[in-house]
């Protein structure tokens, strides 16, 4: 799960990082009075949305304009950069073209930066632990440094026995070339940030910028965390900064209904049981010349209502002009497969061409609904079959 | 032969009385997998589906000497509960249970190191050696004894690769699921050689899947190695998108996270034959054997 730029930088404060004094506004009205309250002389107005880039952003309409990120230095422009921002939409390189629309607002205080630097915690799968990722390139993501320049990052591995010790921090902070007090405070600064990620279950905490300031102090001039989902039932309160309005309604819709579905750029709806298996049929609806709408895993015990649930998902993107059902495996129940499939054909009276490919417990039952239905579903053999027919379908459809 | 268990491979259950543990607990004893007992606390001195139930896994160890424990523990319970069996020194864990918090196993693997056990999963279909023992989900159906190694971190494309093996009278000497999650405990390195050293297996399928580095430490290992038993790939996820989460893996292609390009490139540069559809599996093997 994804928070706020805001919503993180004011946990990492409570954690002990330091971060800039700054108010979340969600009207003009709410940003100019942030703005008098924090004193100025210099404001930061940036938008809230769930993607970065937002400096290097354009609104829509106004793509010659400023950025979604605006230093000001008066009250009346924090109020006047606020109107153009809020409900505007803003097209970042990690948006997509269609943008986001700017709900919430960030006032904060300005600061005067000397240096910027790169900061973040996460899992490492390799060595199984987490792992604090340095760079002096602050401001740049992290995967460019990574391609470009992977000698200027500085990875560090934390053993979960001991836990940070200051010496780790040490270690990041001579690096990137911290002196006198400012390495302390970047000790304390990680350390912090440690605290964080181990107490509030995160995936993912990036601070980039980390700045030091001219006077040199060290201060997280971005924030951004991710959680681990599987985590969140024991940090009700993190569950709670939740922002709907940031999510795929059909995504936010599956996960409802305990469905694993990501939305893709294709025609050719998916639904398959397992994750692996559904990776793998987006791979051959590609080999054969497809482009596969949606990941979806509808899991191992799905029953009818799910499996409807799942079609109808499939259908509301308006993009998709057939579908492939593939099941394999043995716990979950053919039968069960196509009386779902069935029946969310009928409620949808489907339009669009539709191949199922069943194997597992109860195939010939499950056949037998599907052939017994009356409805136009092409049966296939197995996977290339069915990616073959479906590919094949919906060219001959369109 | 076969790898890790066998028909000798004595058995516990953690969670011997929840619906999935009896269910999968009832069908490892009718295809004469060995369970000798369980733990479900509060519960000890009872008996279920015939074995002793006890109250800790070191009753458990002590009473009947188990060489393996099937974790069938709901997600919030699970690292307490594989804790408990490597400090009680039992030899194989196997963990099924999905949605673990990932900070959860990044402690249970800090305890593995340097323990007395190895640890399979979680969010894994479990192993089986196929007519000898089976712990975990897996339907008994389509498996049946033969040749063939294999090694999967998908369930269900395991069971194709096991379909196909078994429809192409090949078999399987022993499955293993090294599961979804980005935590994991053996990867297909530690299968690789258990199978490289099985006399039984004549030859290894390894199903990845884009995410983590375990495809990449094989590769690096078969490398290194040459062996003489052909090994057959399949990677999904070549058309993941970048950055989201797909059930199972992580896809950031930096930093410990690798594609399934990459994957791809790795195995086939070791001497592996990778197949560009799962369906492909199980001739891709048969042809590599007659080649020997």
């Amino acid at each position: 799960m994804n928070i706020h730029e805001y919503q993180a930088k004011t946990l990492l404060g409570k954690f002990g990082v330091a971060v800039p004094r700054g108010v979340v506004a969600y009207t003009v009205k709410e940003a100019e009075d942030a703005a008098k309250d924090l004193g100025g002389p210099v404001w930061v107005v940036k938008s809230q949305i769930h993607a970065g880039g937002r400096g290097a952003g354009r609104f829509k309409g106004d793509e010659a304009g400023k950025g979604g990120v605006r230093v000001v230095k008066s009250v009346d422009e924090v109020r006047e950069n606020a109107d153009e921002m809020l409900g505007a939409v803003l097209v970042t390189k990690q948006t997509g073209p269609q943008g986001k629309e700017v709900k919430r607002l960030y006032i904060e205080e300005g600061c005067d930066i000397a240096r910027e630097l790169y900061l973040s915690l996460l899992v490492d799968r390799a060595t199984s632990r987490i792992t604090l990722m340095a760079s002096t390139e602050g401001g740049m993501e992290i995967e460019e440094v990574a391609a470009e320049t992977p000698e200027k990052i500085i990875t560090v591995d934390i053993d979960p026995a001991s836990g940070f010790m200051p010496y780790h921090g040490r270690q990041i902070a001579f690096a990137l070339g911290l002196e006198g007090k400012q390495v302390g405070s970047a000790v304390k600064f990680l350390s912090a940030m440690y605290k964080a990620f181990t107490s509030l279950d995160a995936s993912m905490v990036e601070v980039n910028p980390m700045v030091v300031t001219g006077a040199g102090e060290i201060i997280a001039l971005d924030g951004k965390m991710n959680f681990d989902d599987n985590a969140l039932y024991r940090h009700p309160d993190v569950a709670d900064l939740r922002d709907e309005d940031e999510e795929d309604p059909a995504e936010l819709e599956a996960s409802k209904h305990e469905l694993n579905y990501i939305k893709l750029d294709g025609n050719i709806g998916c639904m398959v049981n397992g994750a692996g298996l559904a990776m793998a049929t987006m791979d051959i609806i590609k080999l054969r010349g497809g482009d596969p709408a949606n990941f979806l895993d509808v899991g191992g015990g799905a029953t009818k209502e799910r499996v409807a649930k799942a079609f109808k998902i499939i259908l509301s993107d308006a993009n998709v002009e057939g579908i492939l059902v593939n099941i394999f495996g043995g716990i979950m129940r053919c039968d069960v497969i196509a009386e779902g499939v069935v029946a969310a054909a009928r409620e949808v009276s489907l339009q669009v061409p539709l191949v199922v490919r069943l194997e597992g417990t109860n195939v010939d039952l499950g056949k037998k609904i599907l052939a017994e239905s009356g409805l136009p579903i092409l049966s296939a053999d197995d996977l290339g079959d069915a990616a073959e027919k479906i590919v094949k379908a919906v060219k001959e459809a369109s | 032969m076969s790898i890790l268990v066998d028909r000798n491979t004595r058995i516990i259950f953690q969670g011997i009385t929840g619906k999935t543990a009896t269910r999968m607990a009832e069908r490892a004893i009718a295809g004469g997998t060995n369970v000798v007992g369980g733990v479900r606390p509060g519960r000890g001195g009872t008996r279920h589906l015939n074995v002793p139930v006890f109250d800790t896994v070191a009753q458990a160890a002590e009473a009947t000497a188990p060489d393996a424990t099937a974790v069938f523990v709901p997600p919030q319970h699970a690292a307490d509960a594989m804790i408990e069996a490597i400090e009680a020194e039992i030899p194989l864990i196997v963990c099924v249970t999905e949605r673990i918090p990932v900070l959860d196993m990044v402690r249970v693997k800090a305890k593995l190191a340097g323990s007395k056990s190895r640890l399979i999963g979680p969010n894994s279909y479990g192993i089986i050696t196929p007519g000898e023992c089976r712990i975990g989900v897996m339907p008994d159906r389509p498996h049946s004894p033969g040749k063939i190694g294999i090694a999967s971190r998908s369930a269900t494309l395991a069971y194709a690769a096991v379909d196909q093996t078994t429809r192409l009278e090949l078999g399987q000497s022993t499955s293993v699921g090294i599961g979804g999650d980005p935590v994991h405990g053996i990867g297909f390195a530690e299968c690789l050689e258990l199978f490289l050293a099985d006399e039984m297996t004549a030859g290894i399928v390894l199903i990845g899947e884009l995410g983590g580095s375990d495809e990449e430490e094989a590769a690096a290992l078969l490398k290194a190695e040459k062996p003489k038993k052909p090994v057959v790939a399949y990677i999904a996820g070549v058309h993941a998108p970048a950055g989201r989460r797909m059930g199972h893996s992580g896809t950031i292609d930096f930093f410990g996270d690798r594609s399934a390009a990459g994957k791809i490139e790795a195995l086939r540069d070791a001497g592996a034959t990778v197949v560009d559809s799962p369906t492909l599996i199980g001739h891709a093997m048969r042809q590599a054997l007659w080649r020997l």
